[in-house]
């Protein structure tokens, strides 16, 4: 495989002092991943995988080891400049979409664009718009926040995710507050970003989701358990033509 | 800016500290300069180049004086200064004396001033009706007089024609020979038209029985002159009253100027003290928006936290809430412009009081909510940008 590698952790380590107790996180991660990848990391709860997925974010720096973001060395960057890596570089979509309220979709996709200004309000507004037409809601730019339902809401962030054209989109949970059905018209979407080439790193405690990406990584106790390429990649299209059809009640 | 108009009520409410402070501001500078202005426009009406000597030494600090040092100023001064100054046009002594003026049946209250002829153009006065009274009259203590409007009012209500009419002050009669052009009430609510003007030898030998004046008036040349002018009246009467060269001087010359200044000085203290307090309110509604911002922020913390995971930098967060506290007591401020605008013109219009808005205090206001809402709003907006952003995306 002679692909661009997105994500490079080098023995990444991160200790947290809880009172005189320090706590080792993730002791001694390594991995990489290539362009147009779509990993899940899945774990149990305190396995690591917020720790790992806040490093992966830039919202944190290792305490030891080395952290290469699209080539870029990040443990050594100071605040400002690692907004700014976000900002370029990382699109995340949250478990529970954190979008701003009382706001249109077209508003809240503009965000990250807000905080780059290589871009003028009317590129801006266009790059919105043709993110949110990508996720499906081209007829719903002007809806508010609250005028949406979760799975709409959860496309609106994956929207936000996408309109900086980021190097990875990190999802956290991005379908823990959804029903199944709506959950897998998420993944179809997001396989349908990973067929376009866009690499997806989805953070879950949901095994079944597995199924769904090229790549799962399993962490236990701050330490990868395992890692191993999906053979057999199932497709959620399908999953979702499978389910009875919705009840109205 | 989306923030403030979703949070209304809370958002009018930190603001209605701010218009009400500015608005006390306002009208207090309006009132302060108004009053200021309405007192220099009257002190101008006196003539801006009068030059008033009075006996004794300067008593603006409040110190008793001996009697004797009120009686300084005699005859022979006044013929000096006549004859020898050099920037002084018109000259003329005064002694006033009040009491009763009585014509048959009426009566009224009013001061009776002794002057020279002189005395009309010094204080700009103008005869409306008949003539002054002439160095003739002065030479010979004649019994005539010139009168205010009021004293014509009240002697004369029938409006009969008061000129060559003999009318009795303490039991003098004097005969009318002009009535004076009303000058109104002054600021202080005292009517200038409530007098009689008669000879200063009449007054003096026939009235208040005494050899001194109380005062003499002069108009410098000029306005710029009166210095000049000051400091020669001030070395004749040294020479005349045989001062030593290290005595102090027992007068006191006064320009209409430093008159000017006297007054302003002390309506700029009064506005000034009125103006700190109303200001004090200003830094109240300064806390308020403090207050409301670190509420918001708190409130906020998620969204902080979103914008934080997409890029933006703790600057940028920071700049985003001085900017909203900016604006709300910037809004503040132009309301309370506005607020104050219509007090000071029901202040006008109704109460009459003349009240000026000062063009820089309305830019002062400004300038003044600008800083309110920076400094009032650093502190939250310090507090929100530095936020953890992966603790503050998980806020609940």
């Amino acid at each position: 495989m002679d692909k661009k590698v997105v994500i490079e952790l080098q023995n990444v380590r991160r200790n947290f002092q809880v009172g005189s107790e320090t706590v080792h996180a993730l002791r001694g991660v390594s991995f990489k991943i290539y362009e147009g990848e779509f990993v899940t990391i899945m774990g149990t709860s305190g396995s690591g995988k917020s720790t790992l997925l806040n490093q992966l974010g830039c919202l944190d720096t290792p305490t030891s080891g080395e952290y290469l973001l699209d080539g870029t060395p990040v443990r050594s960057m100071r605040r400002s400049q690692r907004a700014r890596l976000r900002n370029r570089k990382i699109g995340f979509v949250f478990q529970n979409y954190n979008l701003l309220a009382k706001t249109t979709a077209v508003e809240n996709v503009e965000l990250p664009l807000m905080y780059n200004k290589d871009y003028s309000t009317r590129q801006r507004r266009e790059a919105a718009i043709a993110a949110l037409q990508a996720v499906g809601l081209g007829d719903r730019l002007e809806h508010k926040s609250n005028q949406m339902s979760g799975g709409q809401m959860q496309r609106v962030a994956i929207a936000r995710a996408l309109v900086n054209n980021p190097a990875v989109i990190l999802a956290d949970e991005a379908t823990g507050n959804l029903d199944t059905r709506t959950s897998y018209e998420v993944l179809v979407l997001f396989q349908k970003l990973h067929a376009e080439g866009r690499t997806i790193i989805f953070v879950t405690h949901n095994p079944e989701i597995a199924q769904y990406s090229s790549r799962n990584i399993v962490l236990r106790d701050g330490k990868i358990r395992e890692d191993v390429y999906n053979q057999n990649i199932l497709s959620a299209a399908d999953a979702l033509a499978a389910l009875p059809a919705p009840q109205d009640d | 800016m989306k923030a403030i108009l979703s949070n209304k009520a809370r958002s009018i409410l930190s603001m209605l500290g701010i218009i009400i402070g500015v608005a006390a501001v306002i009208v207090m500078m309006a009132i302060g300069q108004g009053s200021k202005e309405s007192v220099r426009k009257e002190l101008s009406t006196w003539g801006t180049n009068l030059l008033t000597i009075r006996p004794g030494a300067d008593m603006r600090g409040g110190v008793r004086q001996d009697p004797s040092s009120m009686q300084t100023l005699k005859m022979a001064d006044y013929q000096s200064i006549l004859s020898e100054a050099k920037f002084v046009t018109k000259v003329s002594p005064e002694v006033s004396a009040s009491g009763q003026v009585i014509n048959g049946a009426n009566n009224t209250n009013t001061s009776c001033y002794g002057e020279s002829p002189d005395y009309l153009s010094i204080k700009q006065w103008t005869i409306e009706e008949g003539t002054c009274f002439t160095e003739e009259d002065v030479k010979k203590s004649a019994k005539v007089c010139v009168v205010g409007k009021t004293v014509v009012d009240e002697l004369f209500p029938g409006g009969q024609d008061p000129i060559g009419k003999t009318i009795r002050f303490k039991s003098i009669p004097f005969r009318i020979v002009g009535v004076l052009k009303s000058k109104g009430y002054n600021s202080w609510g005292m009517d200038q038209d409530n007098l009689i003007i008669a000879p200063y030898t009449t007054v003096m030998k026939r009235i208040a029985a005494q050899t001194f004046f109380s005062s003499i008036v002069c108009s410098a040349v000029t306005e710029e002159l009166s210095d000049e002018a000051i400091e020669d009246l001030t070395a004749i009467l040294r020479r005349n009253h045989k001062l030593k060269d290290d005595a102090d001087d027992d007068f006191t010359i006064r320009s209409q100027q430093e008159m000017m200044e006297t007054m302003s000085s002390t309506m700029d203290t009064i506005t000034i003290i009125l103006v700190v307090a109303a200001g004090f309110s200003l830094l109240v509604a300064g806390i308020g928006i403090m207050n409301i911002m670190l509420v918001s922020v708190t409130e906020r913390t998620k969204e902080i936290g979103l914008r934080m995971s997409v890029g933006a930098r703790g600057l940028d967060i920071s700049n985003q809430f001085l900017i909203e506290s900016i604006l709300i007591s910037l809004t503040g401020g132009v309301l309370g412009v506005l607020f104050g605008g219509l007090l000071t013109w029901g202040c006008n219009a109704i109460v009459g009081y003349p009240a000026v808005i000062p063009a820089w205090s309305v830019i002062v206001s400004f300038a003044v909510c600008v800083l309110i809402g920076v400094v009032f709003g650093y502190f939250p907006a310090q507090k929100a940008a530095r936020m953890d952003p992966i603790e503050a995306i998980r806020y609940e």
